[in-house]
């Protein structure tokens, strides 16, 4: 149900009836505030994690402890809205703790609290330079730990004040509107642990409002589609030439404003810089479906798209958190020194094989083995084609073999890479061995057709794909299928 | 009851002592504090926890202390996380040498390693008795009001 809240936790439905009144005075904080916290606690120490663990449930927070980095950051992935703040300690084996911040702000823009028996000064400043928003120093005390619903509260607060400066320039466009598909309720909850991030479910098709007649802003949903409209836009115009109200002609969305488009565009071209950062590849690159700026782009965004179809791996995520998360690929400004390196982002794909191994995993909010063989489509990464990925989705195994295969073909014409994922063995390692570029990319001579017979229904291609196997470059209006059926997502932005 | 009685007063002299003979630090509170209804072993259980994970971590700094020429960052790496839990149970002796080990892993002193490795031991073998003893009795004296339980 639209704006409805999926709670898995009985005591969080508390936090369902918050309205955002409450939550824009600081004055009304709610009496069960913060109980129902949504924690994720990453620690190698099985002494410190059990420790942690109590304390945090004394806190009357949920709790949910991980031992390995990777299962982490896998099941943030499948579960993005599954999770208020991270509390992550700074030495693990598998994984840096500062990388797994990196990754996390990036991905998922948590709140991320640092850990670590070291006090240094460097270690602490290593926090705040990769965006932690908080250090705590190890043995840690539950007092340190009662706090720490600040920074989420913090973050959002600031998300909210972000969107009211960029709404707030002109009031011309926006008419207050009524649309089947914009719950109210769901901008009341807005305050809520839950809905702050999520977004509406599958009824949602792509039409977003913007609404001036609720207290708070709603934000403007930027889906997949609505996205990929945007950079279709974007990249007629040329980038240094797209300026929004240019944009939102083209894009031709009823309802969209110009300046949803304008902070949207703002958030884009903070994205493009940081992959520019990390983009090892020279533009054009020959791939005919990519315009140059597409190309330019390219490798990176393809990659998110494989990385999300390969990170696919249980049902539970939303289209909620997918829209979500495509309205937040440049938040964050904290970040914007990060470049993720290229061997990371390859690295990205063992993830999703990790993310099935729950044994690791207590109080997963996971539905590990259900809805595998569903939509691979989603998470569509901006500057790819559709035609691409679909062949990239049909390429993908089903689910049920635990084995995730995203095949990209390595083309003569363009320079695409293999990159070969199968679960659980080809971890970051194999991945890292690949020589070739970091591109996923797909030769252009590969038919959509011939691909299709490949899976023929071993993978569901919910979303619609084939549908859209149109290809891009055409203002085609938004695609509910796309929205509607994707019951589990990615965001598309995942580097 | 009188032998309730004098076991309580037992577990509560143990358990001064422990503080006080600084083997245990105030996290150890902290981890009493935790202790409830819900888990009324609380403390006993993390720190059984404790002992299989640091045997573990013990066991694999004495294989890299056997190695030459010495890989001080594994080993550092190693003595890292075992300062990590020590201090999470508050073992204050224990995380004391884990510090001073760590010194002697960042000036590269092979000997001072193996010097705050062997007192590391000790403290640890100590701390483990004293604890043990003291949770026997804990245990027989049976549940006690936290009032009796001062630090």
């Amino acid at each position: 149900m639209r704006g409805e809240l999926n709670l898995s936790c009985g005591k969080v439905s508390l936090l369902a009836s918050t309205s955002s009144c409450a939550w824009k005075s600081a004055e009304m904080v709610p009496d069960w505030f913060p109980a129902g916290l949504r924690v994720l606690v990453v620690d190698d120490d099985p002494t410190c994690l059990m420790i942690l663990e109590k304390m945090l449930k004394t806190c009357q927070y949920e709790v949910t402890t991980c031992n390995r980095a990777e299962i982490a950051l896998s099941s943030l992935r499948n579960n993005r809205n599954g999770f208020d703040v991270v509390l992550s300690d700074v030495h693990m084996p598998d994984m840096d703790g500062f990388k797994l911040l990196e990754y996390i702000g990036l991905e998922m823009d948590l709140p991320v609290i640092m850990m670590s028996v070291d006090d240094g000064k460097h270690v602490v400043m290593k926090g705040v330079t990769h965006g932690a928003c908080d250090f705590l120093i190890k043995p840690i005390r539950i007092e340190a730990l009662k706090n720490i619903w600040q920074h989420v509260v913090r973050k959002r607060k600031n998300e909210w004040k972000e969107l009211e400066q960029s709404g707030s320039a002109e009031d011309g466009d926006q008419l207050p509107k009524h649309s089947e598909d914009v719950d109210y309720s769901s901008t009341a909850n807005e305050g809520t642990w839950k809905n702050v991030k999520r977004r509406k479910d599958e009824d949602e098709d792509g039409e977003e409002r913007d609404d001036t007649s609720t207290l708070k802003k709603p934000r403007v949903v930027w889906s997949v589609e609505l996205h990929q409209q945007f950079v279709v836009a974007v990249n007629q115009l040329g980038i240094d030439k797209a300026f929004p109200k240019k944009i939102l002609e083209l894009m031709n969305v009823p309802g969209l404003t110009r300046e949803n488009v304008a902070s949207h565009l703002q958030k884009y071209r903070l994205y493009l810089r940081r992959l520019s950062g990390v983009s090892q590849h020279p533009a054009g690159v020959g791939n005919p479906f990519l315009s140059p700026q597409e190309a330019a782009f390219g490798p990176i965004s393809s990659l998110n798209g494989l990385d999300l179809q390969a990170l696919v791996a249980s049902g539970q995520l939303s289209t909620q958190s997918l829209a979500f998360q495509a309205s937040r690929f440049g938040r964050s400004s904290p970040k914007s020194g990060i470049s993720v390196s290229v061997l990371d982002q390859r690295s990205m794909f063992s993830f999703d094989n990790s993310n099935l191994r729950f044994g690791e995993m207590q109080q997963s909010q996971q539905n590990p083995n259900s809805n595998k063989q569903t939509n691979l489509l989603h998470g569509i990464p901006t500057n790819m084609e559709p035609k691409q990925l679909a062949t990239l989705q049909q390429s993908a195994k089903p689910f049920s073999s635990f084995n995730v295969q995203v095949v990209v073909s390595q083309g003569a014409p363009s320079n695409g890479s293999l990159i070969q994922i199968t679960q659980p063995q080809l971890r970051g390692q194999k991945l890292g061995e690949s020589s070739t570029s970091h591109v996923p990319r797909l030769p252009a001579n590969v038919s959509q057709s011939a691909l299709q017979s490949q899976v023929a229904g071993e993978v569901m291609l919910r979303n619609g794909m084939t549908e859209n196997g149109r290809g891009l470059g055409q203002n085609h209006p938004p695609q509910t299928s796309l929205a509607a059926s994707y019951s589990g997502a990615t965001p598309w932005k995942s580097l | 009851m009188e032998k309730k009685q004098q076991l309580h007063r037992q577990v509560v002299m143990m358990r001064q002592s422990l503080f006080d003979q600084g083997y245990v630090d105030d996290q150890f509170v902290q981890l009493e504090e935790l202790q409830d209804d819900t888990n009324p072993n609380f403390v006993e259980e993390i720190v059984t926890l404790y002992y299989r994970d640091s045997a573990r971590l013990i066991s694999s700094i004495e294989q890299a202390l056997e190695r030459s020429p010495l890989d001080f960052d594994k080993l550092d790496n190693l003595m890292h996380q075992f300062r990590g839990s020590s201090s999470s149970i508050g073992a204050r002796k224990v995380k004391a040498e884990c510090t001073q080990f760590g010194e002697h892993c960042v000036g590269g002193n092979g000997e001072g390693c193996m010097r705050s490795f062997q007192r590391m031991k000790r403290e640890y073998s100590a701390l483990r008795k004293k604890l043990e003893a003291y949770f026997q009795v804990a245990r027989q004296a049976g549940p006690m009001d936290t009032a009796s339980r001062s630090n």
